[in-house]
């Protein structure tokens, strides 16, 4: 009994040093840097800065930002991932895999490629011209940075919804027609509460990405739409002010959790089976 | 059958990638009948089902309802509700959502819903179960759900496909019972799809037995096992004993090197046909009292009666006997001539040999029964 513990302790050691050098070493610099100040001395003048209009301001826009590029995800993966299952088992595979192509190119230079096609004289607005619509302006709006995040966030929302619906099984439909159920009615009554779980996991791996990005504001919005992520970078890059910057990763982190928290409560209601 | 009509298949026809699965198929099912359909898997027995219910749209021949064509209604639209094989179950409801699914889209006041509920549950045994969560319950408790919450939308017919296939023999005989309450009761038309010819001849009013896609034999659960159509449903209904024989004349019939009073006529002189004799219409007599004699193989005791496999003319015959006999002894048989059913031939004869292969037989058929889904 002792000795297969031990060898269970040893086992796991890898996964334990692991653990402490990259999660909760990282966690606790953070946590050091956000409460000290340059002297090392214990302060919490990080955080009372970050309660500056000028910054609560990017808190909220970044809130923002995540919360409708989640959304749009959600509206426009939703009914993708229900026709993918559907599909024949290969067509499936073959979609999951298009799907998860563009992700196989690098973060920047599928960013760079929207800046491309987005510009006042870009490929989009060249093809407008060509057809005689006026250009229009696209790079450096708030619904371009949106866009970025919707793109480049759009499959993580997809395969979790599609891994869910496809192990519903096909005869709780049929029972949900055969009872009554017209189609919308079958997608309505069955479908969403069983692939609940699924918008879950989508929902929670696109938003956090989404308000911790930074890059995409900056290229696609023009420096107007200063978001977290890019202020974070920021101070460790060019301000070097890395208390500040720990104070809004910590700040961050929390209304990550919280976000999470919420929908999870949410949820977790639906989960237990009340009423429809 | 004085009922009318409500249910008729005229040459209803399915292949899948080529397959054909239903070859023709007419059948009509009656008010408040108890139909089922019986056959090994792969007989298209589901698919009739399945047509029915509206999943599936045959290639061509017509789907009546009420003398209505609904080939194109989709199932939502149709009067018919289904208890399904393995019960799909809404598993994110509880037992008493389960049931009132197609009231609450029916948009039925919540009074009436807990009022009719209650009646379904009562019905099914299953009082005080409203609240459970339908994952946890038993086998058993799953199926009376799944046959509350088909049965509350008052359907015109119920389908059932293998819905006592999952539950232990104990268990199925009971509901086999209850299921037959209810149809009584209720006065719903059921039909019923198995592969447990027995569960088909205990429960049903009317019996179709269905092979390679086509009807066989419909008839009463007596008609199917003592007037078999064919050599395969003389074989797949009980144990018969199947031999080559020829009729001599009206009410003569002659087989394993003897002739017999049989109560057969309408053939031709000298025919070829298929004779059909049960294992439990022969009597063991003495050798000189006996019609044929040979000597028995083995003897199996089964508890009511001893199976005995005795070898007459190279055929091995099954006999059904409470009285015992000991293996190699020379026997003889006795056979009415009611217990003597003759049957044209057809493309079944000869493909079900005596009992020497029976053994291989029940491999092959317990096989097919796994293979279904």
């Amino acid at each position: 009994m002792n000795k297969k513990s031990l060898l269970q302790k040893a086992a796991a050691a890898p996964h334990m040093v692991w653990a402490v050098l990259f999660i909760i070493a990282p966690l606790l610099f953070v946590v050091y840097y956000a409460f000290t100040d340059k002297d090392g001395n214990f302060t919490f003048s990080n955080i009372g800065e970050l309660f500056q209009a000028s910054y609560l301001e990017i808190f909220l826009r970044s809130l923002c930002f995540a919360f409708l590029a989640t959304v749009i995800c959600l509206i426009i993966a939703y009914p993708i991932a229900y026709f993918m299952t559907k599909a024949s088992p290969k067509t499936q595979k073959i979609l999951i895999m298009l799907v998860m192509l563009p992700q196989w190119l690098n973060f920047l230079i599928r960013t760079y490629s929207w800046m491309a096609l987005l510009e006042d004289t870009g490929i989009i607005n060249s093809l407008l011209g060509s057809i005689g619509i006026d250009p229009v302006h696209m790079i450096n709006t708030s619904g371009a940075v949106i866009l970025g995040m919707v793109y480049n966030y759009l499959p993580y929302m997809i395969i979790p919804l599609h891994s869910v619906m496809s192990k519903i099984d096909p005869r709780l439909l049929e029972a949900a027609s055969d009872l009554g159920s017209s189609p919308f009615k079958v997608i309505t009554g069955v479908v969403v509460p069983l692939s609940m779980s699924g918008v879950i996991s989508g929902v929670t791996m696109v938003f956090v990405p989404s308000i911790s990005t930074f890059y995409i504001s900056q290229k696609l919005g023009g420096g107007n739409f200063d978001l977290i992520g890019d202020t974070i970078e920021r101070q460790f890059q060019t301000a070097y002010n890395y208390n500040l910057g720990a104070a809004m990763s910590l700040v961050l982190m929390i209304i990550i959790m919280v976000s999470m928290a919420i929908m999870n409560k949410y949820s977790g209601e639906d989960d237990g089976g009340v009423v429809v | 059958m004085n009922e009318k009509k409500i249910i008729e298949l005229k040459g209803v026809a399915k292949s899948f990638d080529g397959e054909t699965i239903l070859d023709n198929i007419d059948l009509d099912v009656h008010e408040k009948e108890f139909m089922t359909l019986l056959g090994p898997s792969g007989c298209g027995k589901t698919t009739t089902l399945r047509i029915i219910a509206g999943f599936v749209t045959p290639d061509s021949g017509e789907v009546m309802f009420d003398g209505v064509r609904i080939n194109d209604l989709p199932p939502y639209k149709r009067s018919v509700n289904t208890v399904f094989q393995k019960y799909a179950l809404f598993p994110h409801l509880n037992v008493y959502e389960n049931i009132a699914f197609a009231l609450r889209l029916k948009k039925v006041s919540e009074e009436e819903i807990y009022e009719r509920v209650e009646e379904m549950l009562t019905m099914v045994n299953l009082k005080g179960f409203e609240k459970r969560d339908v994952n946890l319950l038993s086998g058993g408790q799953q199926q009376r759900v799944a046959i509350a919450r088909a049965l509350i939308n008052k359907p015109r017919v119920l389908l059932l496909d293998e819905p006592l296939g999952a539950l232990d023999l104990k268990l199925r005989k009971d509901m086999q019972n209850e299921l037959k309450n209810i149809q009584r009761k209720t006065g719903i038309t059921f039909i019923y799809v198995t592969h447990d010819q027995e569960e088909a001849l205990s429960m049903s009013d009317t019996v179709v037995v269905m092979a390679n896609g086509k009807i066989q034999q419909i008839g009463t659960p007596t008609d199917i096992y003592n007037e078999p159509e064919n050599a395969f449903v003389a074989d797949f209904i009980g144990e018969s004993n199947i031999v080559d024989g020829v009729m001599l004349d009206d009410y003569k019939a002659k087989f394993s090197g003897h002739e017999f009073e049989c109560l057969d006529k309408g053939f031709e002189k000298n025919e070829p046909v298929d004779v059909v004799i049960r294992p439990e219409d022969v009597d063991v007599v003495d050798v000189e009292k006996g019609m044929l004699c040979g000597v028995v193989d083995s003897v199996t005791f089964k508890g009511v009666h001893y199976e005995i496999i005795v070898t007459i003319n190279n055929f091995k015959w099954m006999i059904q006997s409470t009285d015992y006999v000991a293996p190699s002894q020379k026997i003889g048989l006795y056979i009415e001539p009611d217990a003597i059913h003759i049957m044209k031939k057809s493309e079944y004869s000869n493909m079900f040999g005596d009992y020497s292969s029976f053994s291989d037989e029940l491999e092959k058929l317990s096989d097919v029964t796994e293979e279904e889904e």
